[in-house]
């Protein structure tokens, strides 16, 4: 019975597998973009996420909190420091024992070394500070690499990922695997790749996080969206970082 | 912290037709929504934009609550002398940017 529950298992996963999308036939959803919204994220001076970029290196250079610290003090130029840093993210950290993603990661830091207050979820400056190191990365491959402490954090992600939710009854898994490149509505269902954030997303009319537009996805499926920072959304972040493994970071990309 | 990005070539030829990119940080609040417990948000959004090309004003442009969050506006003249170039911004409560941008004319 273990035996055939095991081959049920192995076969299950050969399923999941083959109806990931293979490397090759990955697309960034800046393809599915107008001309003009292409314009937009190509020009820094037309992207109005420059503003947060702009905005995130004043922060990182501001002294915060009871330590007197600001980011550059310990971590110097973030061109050279940070780069790279946003494409290996969400990432294990040791001290938590739990996976953190880049808004964490920054929190965690301002708590620990600066002894100032964790800024709030899509603030102004949170985001401006994940932009402004998130595209210190542009141009670089997504890298993420499970192991034995953050497989776990895979598996849930992808669990999640395939786990029809909401009154809709929908997973991700059959609009961005199965229907990707088809229409919604009149709109291309992207691959929901997330190489481009934190996201200047002209339907915000303002910077956002990949959770906020995870819980976007939630609340149109009428489903009850998991909080921000909640390890649910942490983990998908996971999964979907690790299903866009080798793309480039885009960061800061502009979305409809 | 930076509220205006401006694009203009920084040498042109007598003559040319140069292209003009500008863009402001400002959220453009319509005055038209409510906030989740219905009390009206005020109305907040920039209200003109000029350009002056050493003085001159070039081009001018009134804005309306239709406009999207960080206008984007551009626009060409013709590059006929050395100088600086002034841009300004005015809108509701106060709002008020200027930058400005040098071009050589060869």
């Amino acid at each position: 019975m273990r035996r055939l529950l095991a081959g049920a298992a192995l076969a299950a996963s050969l399923i999941a597998a083959a109806q990931e999308i293979p490397p090759s036939e990955r697309r960034s959803s800046y393809e599915l973009m107008g001309r003009e919204t292409k314009a937009m994220q190509d020009d820094d001076t037309s992207n109005p996420a420059t503003f947060w970029v702009l905005d995130g290196e004043s922060a990182w250079k501001r002294k915060a909190g009871a330590a007197g610290k600001a980011c550059v003090d310990c971590h110097g130029d973030a061109q050279s420091t940070m780069k790279g840093v946003a494409a290996r993210y969400p990432a294990h950290d040791a001290k938590s024992g739990r996976l953190l993603n880049l808004e964490q990661r920054i929190n965690a830091c301002r708590v620990d070394n600066q002894q100032a207050k964790p800024l709030v979820f899509e603030s102004r400056e949170l985001l401006a500070l994940t932009a402004y190191i998130a595209k210190q990365s542009r141009g670089l491959p997504i890298d993420i690499r499970p192991d034995a402490k953050t497989q776990p954090n895979l598996d849930a992600g992808r669990s999640l990922y395939n786990r029809k939710i909401g009154q809709i009854d929908l997973s991700c898994a059959q609009c961005h695997d199965q229907n990707a490149g088809r229409h919604l509505a009149g709109n291309p269902i992207p691959q929901a790749h997330p190489t481009g954030y934190p996201i200047y997303r002209l339907e915000w009319q303002g910077v956002g996080s990949l959770q906020r537009r995870l819980r976007n996805c939630m609340s149109g499926l009428r489903a009850e969206a998991y909080d921000y920072g909640s390890q649910e959304l942490v983990d998908l972040e996971y999964y979907l970082m690790w299903r866009a493994r080798g793309m480039k970071v885009e960061t800061p990309a502009v979305r409809p | 912290m930076s509220n205006a990005l401006i694009t203009v070539p920084k040498t042109a030829k007598r003559g040319e037709i140069i292209e003009i990119r500008t863009l402001v940080s400002h959220n453009m609040e319509t005055g038209y929504r409510r906030t989740e417990r219905g009390v009206p948000i005020p109305r907040d959004i920039v209200r003109s934009f000029s350009c002056t090309y050493n003085g001159v004003e070039i081009f001018s442009a009134e804005l309306y609550p239709a406009i999207s969050a960080n206008p984007f506006l551009s626009f060409s003249t013709v590059a006929t002398e050395s100088g600086t170039l002034g841009f300004h911004w005015k809108g509701d409560n106060g709002f008020a940017v200027s930058s400005s941008a040098q071009i050589t004319v060869t």
